[in-house]
């Protein structure tokens, strides 16, 4: 299971939402308590792709991001990113550059501007499982 | 000497070259890793050039990307 707090939930899709119509990326950072993630921060980085079908951290925020991460006790949980006009799941070239298979890889889909949906998955190799999200 | 790797500090040989160290780290998809000495970007072609020094403290960032 992974947790995200109802504030960090609306952080992403308002930063989703403004990078319209390319696609918005960052981090999450935060515990791991009895094979839970509890996420106690999400970062909203640069996609240096600006892209609406691509999307690429940038560097320089990423490295801050890390740091921030360890000055604060969490650990790196995995990153997310937003789907402006597709469904919330990885895409191939999503699983291609899922390089960790511990990480949660969380995708906001914004097809249905009024609905937007996320959802978190585990990717190893070409499989990606849907991992249960609580938004609270 | 010593250095900082990812926030431990380790002591390593002198003349430890960035991409010795990738190996030394057992670094997953090296292709895929941006490294950084004291918030300075290394370019990739350079990691068998760059040679580390006491004190510094090294990053490795895993790109991450995707598309829809």
């Amino acid at each position: 299971m992974i947790i995200l707090s109802k504030s960090d939930y609306n952080r992403i899709v308002e930063h989703a939402f403004k990078e319209l119509p390319n696609e918005a990326c960052g981090l999450i950072a935060g515990e791991i308590k009895g094979g839970d993630k509890i996420i106690k921060k999400v970062y909203l980085l640069t996609n240096t792709d600006h892209s609406n079908e691509h999307f690429s951290l940038d560097s320089k925020e990423q490295l801050a991001a890390i740091k921030d991460m360890r000055a604060s006790g969490f650990v790196p949980l995995g990153n997310w990113h937003s789907h402006p006009e597709s469904p919330s799941r990885p895409s191939d070239e999503d699983k291609r550059l899922a390089f960790d298979s511990k990480a949660s890889y969380m995708i906001l889909s914004l097809m249905d501007r009024e609905k937007p949906v996320l959802n978190s998955f585990k990717i190893q190799g070409d499989n990606a499982e849907k991992e249960e999200l609580v938004i609270k | 000497m010593f250095i900082t790797v990812a926030g431990e500090k380790k002591e390593v040989k002198d003349g430890l070259t960035v991409a010795q160290l990738i190996v030394d780290e057992n670094v997953e998809t090296p292709m895929y890793v941006t490294v950084s000495i004291n918030d300075e970007f290394v370019e990739s072609g350079e990691f068998e050039s760059t040679v580390i020094s006491d004190g510094d403290n090294v990053e490795f960032l895993y790109f991450m990307g995707g598309g829809q």
